[in-house]
């Protein structure tokens, strides 16, 4: 006779009165599959955890912000966001979609190059850019947005030196009603900085200033905010046409779209409020189009939003250690990924489902990584049916930032794979050995050897 | 470990103690061992039976066991026989 399923026992007391904000029930149907790749199989073959990255769903969401901005817009030009997830493969989804790269270092930077991205379609951000990074940029004709003073009057210097006239944009932090305040990267438009930085740079008459660049701010879910940054952007740029009878060509508005992550605290799920690529379109394209300028001097708008464009294309899989129970009867189960290669888990209360078949009752539960350390934990509070060793879940919407943020801490990175258009499977980043870890590591010779 | 004699247990795995006015629900395999308890099966019986009912390996019956009968004891709708059970 065959057996039937097994369920762990469980009894929860029946709360009347108070209503239970999180709901009854967070998830109804297990994620078997991702793109009609099943989960079980991604496992086996791979092992456990797995970050798998759907290019299905990156071509979907670009062309869906592709389309929210040049349907409003005439001249768009999106630059992939390297720190948010610079695996090779995802950039060049990107790059094969039409993005430039947007970089912030060295690294980077070459990255970008090996990749095959002409130098000029490479933006080079950031406040650390080393001589060579800048000797480099120069060279391949990169724009590159300055940050500080510092760095502008050493562009100056190597502009000479180098017989060279490079691309420059300036970085303008400024308020745009929202809070913080993003004032530590480039030049204040509220206080004069940015018209100072402008003025240096034009009458010095050694960088070329070809565009101006915003960035207010990360996970912003105020469309609007955007409208008044490109605002001040147009007001700068036809400032600079009225004083200096010279053309900005490009605005950059940055990044900093939200993606449908939920943050941690807040009452309803990103996915249902989070505002979408056309309520941010619509605040910049409508700034700049009424903003004043002829139809012939219409800036290039570039946008280099990361995480908007990647997070839902990423899933994490993993599977259950143990269970167990708390001292106040809470319980809790012990998953094979932590905060080690979930860093968002700080930020976000992921969704996480079941990747198998369960029953209709689930209990409250909460859910800790591998490691050794009081601070790894995925979620602090989630409804989940009861999950048993060795079960799978499947952790949603991870493709920004935590393939570039994870650590090697305690447990070593896993491996990425690729699910292409047709549902074929790619090996993209390897999973990491001792070999790796230890590749880096020099031991002194009179440390080779010990007695116990 | 018995279920108190008041406890009201539903075929649909609501439970009801009279005396305290807490209710609760279980999963069909907790009503399952809920009845058999109200039945005065020990532990071992009722373990055996899920073994060879349930597509689950021993220890994890084992251990769910004891943390399902824990929880039982937590939320009083047993009364514990300990020179019996033990």
């Amino acid at each position: 006779m065959k057996k039937l399923q097994y369920e762990r026992p469980l009894i929860q007391r029946l709360n009347t009165g108070l209503m239970n904000k999180f709901g009854m029930k967070t998830e109804y149907t297990p994620h078997t599959h991702i793109d009609e790749v099943s989960v079980k199989s991604l496992i086996k073959e791979f092992g456990s955890p797995l970050f798998v990255i759907s290019e299905k769903t990156i071509r979907n969401t670009y062309k869906e912000a592709n389309r929210a901005f040049k349907t409003r817009y005439p001249k768009v030009q999106f630059a992939w966001s390297y720190k948010t997830n610079y695996i090779n493969a995802v950039c060049n989804v990107f790059h094969q979609e039409g993005s430039w790269a947007e970089v912030v270092s060295g690294f980077e930077y070459h990255k970008a190059l090996n990749n095959g991205v002409p130098g000029s379609k490479i933006i080079f951000n950031g406040p650390d850019k080393s001589e060579d990074d800048l000797r480099a940029a120069i060279n391949n004709e990169s724009p590159i947005h300055i940050d500080h003073l510092d760095e502008l009057y050493h562009l100056n210097e190597l502009a000479v030196e180098m017989n060279k006239r490079p691309k420059v944009a300036i970085r303008v932090n400024m308020d745009t009603g929202v809070y913080p305040m993003w004032d530590r990267f480039g030049f204040n438009y509220e206080n004069g900085q940015a018209w100072d930085a402008i003025n240096k740079i034009i009458l010095a008459d050694k960088l070329d200033l070809v565009g101006l660049h915003s960035h207010i701010g990360t996970f912003m879910l105020s469309p609007s905010a955007y409208g008044v940054a490109a605002s001040k952007l147009s007001d700068l740029a036809l400032g600079i046409k009225k004083k200096y009878k010279k053309n900005i060509l490009y605005l950059d508005m940055g990044g900093g779209f939200a993606s449908k992550n939920t943050l941690k605290g807040s009452f309803l799920q990103g996915v249902d409020t989070n505002p979408n690529f056309d309520q941010f379109a619509e605040a910049i394209s409508t700034a700049i189009l009424n903003a004043g300028f002829g139809t012939d001097e219409l800036p290039l708008l570039v946008l280099e939003t990361g995480r908007a464009l990647i997070d839902d294309a990423g899933y994490l899989l993993g599977s259950v250690i143990s269970n167990k129970r708390l001292s106040d009867g809470r319980r809790a189960t012990i998953l094979d990924f932590g905060v080690n290669v979930m860093f968002t888990s700080f930020w976000y209360d992921h969704k996480i489902s079941p990747a198998q078949d369960f029953g209709n009752y689930t209990e409250d539960s909460v859910l800790y990584g591998p490691l050794c350390m009081n601070i790894d934990v995925i979620r602090e509070h989630i409804t989940l049916p009861p999950l048993k060793r060795n079960d799978h879940v499947v952790v949603h919407t991870v493709g920004a930032y935590n393939m570039t943020q994870w650590m090697q801490f305690i447990a070593l990175r896993p491996a990425v794979v690729m699910i292409d258009m047709k549902n074929k499977i790619h090996l993209i980043r390897k999973r990491e050995n001792l070999e790796y870890l230890e590749a880096c590591e020099v031991k002194p010779d009179y440390l080779k050897s010990f007695k116990l | 470990m018995k279920i108190k004699k008041n406890i009201a247990l539903s075929d649909t795995g609501f439970v009801f103690n009279p005396a305290s006015g807490d209710s609760f629900s279980v999963n069909p395999i907790g009503l399952e061992i809920m009845k058999l308890l109200q039945e005065n099966k020990g532990h071992e019986v009722i373990k055996k039976h899920l073994l060879e009912t349930y597509s689950v390996d021993k220890d994890t019956i084992e251990k769910d066991f004891y943390d399902f009968a824990k929880m039982l004891e937590q939320f009083k709708v047993t009364e514990t026989d300990e020179k019996k059970e033990s």
